[in-house]
């Protein structure tokens, strides 16, 4: 099937059933995405389809046709931060880092759709990313922080 | 007589027994350095002062072995050599070096030299500098664990700036003529008289040909300009980009994806397997055994674990108690004689101070390691090479185990080392690069990734111990007057260090740790029984080790005794405290949250507790409220002292971090067993903390101590009891069984 990542099309055959995040990571080297639990249970391989945040380990790639990915890497890159990366850099959010790339596409999402969320709202939405070395006060910061900035734009 | 290298190497040399057989060696030796690694393939012009630090006529490079699964330390190296050196973090490259014995960490030996950390007698100094020196000796080993690496790191990183600086003031005084005294150096150069510069990467050359300046006198920290203030960790934009790489997102040219199955029930035997479905599934390229096991090699991960999952097996029993009531029934019998671990503190005479009595038995369960990044290990097996990309903590072991399976000299075995998505002491462990090599040793020619799933990173984690605690407290006159406290557990030290293949003799600290070493030196009666099993599941070091259960049964056996005396948890811990910087935590704690007692009205409590871990004594007040729907976690505020600051903002990090770790697992978390295995299986049954359970927590360093600590353990062990004691304050419900949430609801 074809579909787009961050801008660029690709054309991928693989089994109906592989879920996105090994399409990514393994068919397409797209290692942003990060492989935790396989059952949506911690969000590291949270990305964008179609501008919703979803699971990717949880989509298949027989629904992917014609769809458009955005992963961390197409969200902002190091030169041109997204205003949710640079609000993580302020911060300081990361430890181990192996969450954020999914803390922060979730994040982005919900300021998508919600750029003045209240304390209850970040507590709802982003609950179902899991960080193991309990970055949260940080993360209810920059979320903070980058509703701010993007406010401000 | 087997030469000492080679006895220490087999049996630690840790404890009683080895210092009182007296080995003797010449200081000399102890002292002299290490070869420079860097020195072997230096390319002409290139300059090496020490190990740590590299420049060429393009760039600077800061060697930082320690591995960094999160806390920091990749950065705090770089930050500590660049204060001396006068660079500034942008203007340098960043390496995590090659294995070598050079880097073997001197402070990690510290915490088992058998005295209490905050004993600074001549006595206690003399003993761990013996250690260090055998450690040097005989098994100078790379290793990142027991929160050593700051301490480890802060004076010779430092020293390593300063030498190589004043080494590259000496060359650009040779090259302009101008006096050393009259150079400064700033920003990566030498300043001369007149204002002009010379890079440091111009005089590499020059630098190159002198012999490194030594013992350079360190700077007062006052003029510090780096460290002790907020810094930018180097690697904070890549991991807020995707562009960082964990050992699970390298990449070569060829390389194959594979996972392994092997016997849950950890340690049995595989009896047999049927793979004949999974061999003919998309992109299978190869299905081998390795040990206890079987390994799918395929082109993609996913595909890997999907015929893993089709392989039927006929596991073999577990060498341990199949069900987990067995586990709790055997540890409840070894409170005997027989397998006392040691009496480790005695102290007045328990038995017969006066006083009513306050009696508890304690429990903390097995708990997974389950960092976010599953075990994985890239291994490629060449003609007469192995290089390996994984992240481990330490680096020599990765490197022995590997040439052993795969027969090349480890000298031709290299070990890149990988940024790590957390460990909490899961990388402390060898099967995974073990099962990696024996594939790619399958495999050779062909670089193999091997990736376990999350449900074989569970069902393969050895967990944190279980423990159980009975106590006895006395109080009289609103005075806690004694406790004498027995602490029974799995001896995780074996467990660990018997997978390495060494024997430790004696007895196993980390059973007592933490409630042994307490400073309450204004109790009149404490003594400290531990006992130990090791006919249990393998087990772990998990973060904190020891102290985590320890601290939760002392601290909570306190909190009942005080609550018994009617006084006030707070004031009571402070009076029992004689060591300063611990009288200073706690009263820094109860400053922070305006301290009035325990019951603040409203549903609402406070609970307080006090840890001592690794060197660092941390006070944690967590307060709470009784809703409708549970209890919920308010807010929790946190003093230690560690010392030296070196960046704020990171500590806080690790403070916040690892209280919300405590928390997190005193709440949520277990791992039981059922017919051998373990019942949890990935994240909905094991989580931790999420975010919306997460209290404020508020966070206060105090630097009075002499000596620097590192600080990526110390906050867990207070955590747990102060939420257990804050509970009770709201409730009236004394819990002495993690997880928590078997005896009362959570928000
Ligand atoms: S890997 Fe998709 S939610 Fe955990
Ligand atoms: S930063 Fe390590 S899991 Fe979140």
């Amino acid at each position: 099937m074809k579909f787009t990542v961050n801008g660029t099309e690709h054309e991928v055959s693989v089994e109906d059933d592989m879920p996105l995040l090994w399409v990514l990571r393994d068919e397409l080297n797209i290692t942003g995405p990060k492989y935790g639990c396989g059952i949506a249970q911690c969000g590291a391989c949270t990305v964008m389809l179609d501008g919703q945040a979803v699971r990717s380990c949880q989509v298949t790639a027989d629904e992917l046709e014609g769809t458009e990915v955005t992963t961390i890497e197409g969200l902002g890159t190091p030169d041109a931060l997204h205003a949710v990366q640079a609000a993580w850099v302020e911060h300081q959010v990361a430890q181990c880092g192996y969450c954020q790339s999914g803390q922060i596409m979730q994040a982005a999402a919900l300021l998508d759709m919600n750029d003045d969320p209240s304390d209850e709202d970040i507590d709802q939405v982003m609950s179902g990313n899991l960080c193991r070395c309990g970055t949260y006060p940080r993360i209810r910061a920059a979320v903070k922080t980058a509703a701010k900035t993007l406010q401000e734009a | 007589m087997p030469s000492l290298g080679k006895i220490a190497r087999r049996t630690f040399l840790i404890g009683s027994a080895a210092i009182a057989g007296g080995v003797a060696f010449g200081v000399y030796a102890a002292q002299r350095p290490f070869a420079n690694p860097n020195l072997d393939d230096l390319p002409k012009g290139s300059a090496s002062f020490n190990p740590w630090v590299i420049i060429d006529s393009d760039k600077i490079t800061l060697i930082a072995t320690h591995a960094d699964k999160g806390q920091g330390i990749f950065s705090a190296q770089a930050a500590m050599i660049a204060e001396e050196l006068d660079v500034d973090l942008d203007q340098v490259e960043i390496s995590f070096g090659v294995p070598d014995k050079a880097y073997y960490n001197r402070a990690a030996i510290d915490v088992m030299a058998g005295f209490p950390m905050y004993d600074n007698s001549p006595t206690a100094e003399t003993v761990r500098g013996f250690l260090g020196g055998i450690v040097k000796l005989a098994l100078p080993l790379m290793a990142t664990g027991g929160s050593s690496a700051v301490p480890d790191s802060y004076d010779k990183l430092r020293q390593a700036g300063a030498t190589a600086r004043e080494t590259l003031k000496l060359a650009a005084s040779q090259q302009s003529g101008v006096p050393v005294e009259q150079l400064k150096t700033e920003r990566g150069a030498v300043i001369l008289p007149d204002g002009s510069e010379i890079a440091y990467t111009a005089l590499a050359g020059a630098a190159a040909g002198i012999t490194p300046m030594a013992d350079i006198p360190l700077r007062d920290p006052k003029q510090w300009r780096i460290l002790g203030k907020p810094m930018e960790r180097a690697d904070m934009v890549e991991k807020s980009t995707g562009t960082l790489t964990y050992g699970i997102d390298f990449r070569t040219e060829g390389m194959l994806h594979a996972t392994i199955k092997v016997n849950p029930r950890q340690g049995g035997a595989m009896v047999g397997f049927d793979a004949s479905e999974a061999e003919g599934m998309p992109g299978v390229k190869k299905i081998v055994e390795i040990t206890g096991g079987v390994a799918v090699i395929a082109d993609n991960t996913w595909r890997a674990i999907q015929a893993a999952e089709a392989i039927e097996f006929d596991w073999g029993e577990a060498p341990y108690p199949a069900e987990q009531d067995a586990h709790w029934e055997l540890l409840s019998n070894t409170f005997t004689d027989a397998h006392l671990n040691a009496e480790a503190r005695v102290e007045g005479d328990v038995e017969a101070a006066e006083g009513e009595e306050v009696v508890g038995e304690y429990r903390s369960p097995y708990i997974a390691h389950a960092p976010l990044e599953p075990l994985n290990a890239t291994i490629l097996v060449g003609e007469n090479r192995v290089d390996i990309w994984t992240g481990h903590q330490i680096q020599q072991y990765v490197e022995q185990f590997v040439a052993e399976i795969t027969g090349v000299d480890q000298e031709n075995v290299h070990l890149h080392n990988m940024f790590i998505g957390g460990s909490f002491g899961h990388r402390l462990e060898f099967d995974f690069v073990k099962q990696a090599a024996e594939i790619a040793n399958q495999m050779r020619g062909t670089p193999i990734q091997m990736t376990y799933s999350r449900e074989e990173d569970f069902a393969h984690d050895f967990p944190r111990h279980i423990t159980m605690g009975r106590g006895v407290a006395k109080v009289k006159d609103g005075k806690v007057t004694a406790l004498d406290i027995q602490i029974a557990g799995q001896s995780v030290m074996r467990s660990q260090m018997g997978r390495m293949g060494m024997s430790l003799p004696g007895p196993d600290a980390q059973l007592h740790e933490g409630a042994w070493d307490a400073p309450n030196f204004n109790l009149p009666n404490l003594r400290v029984r531990s006992y130990r099993t090791e006919a249990l599941a393998p087990v772990s070091s998990w973060r904190a080790v020891g102290a985590g259960p320890n601290v939760f049964i002392y601290e909570t056996l306190l909190d009942e005794a005080i609550h018994k005396a009617g006084a006030d948890p707070l004031a009571e811990r402070i009076r029992l405290m004689g060591h300063e910087p611990s009288v200073k935590v706690l009263e820094a704690v109860g400053e922070m949250c305006s301290w009035t007692g325990p019951n603040i009205g409203e549903g609402r409590g406070r609970g307080v507790a006090y840890g001592f871990s690794f060197g660092v004594p941390v006070a944690t007040i967590v307060e709470v409220t009784a809703t409708d729907a549970g209890i919920k976690l308010d807010k929790a505020w946190v003093a230690a002292d560690v010392g030296k600051v070196i960046d704020p903002v990171n500590l806080e990090n690790l403070a916040q971090g690892g209280t919300i770790f405590g928390l997190g697992h005193a709440i949520n978390c277990e791992i039981t067993y059922a017919d051998g295995m373990a019942e949890q299986t990935n994240y909905h049954d094991h989580e931790g903390m999420r975010l919306y359970q997460c209290p404020e927590i508020a966070f206060r360093p105090l630097e009075i101590g002499t000596k620097i600590r590192g600080f990526g353990e110390p906050p867990i062990p207070p955590s747990a009891p102060a939420l257990g004691n804050a509970i009770f304050a709201a409730t009236g419900q004394r819990i002495r069984e993690m997880p928590f949430y078997k005896h009362i609801d959570f928000v």
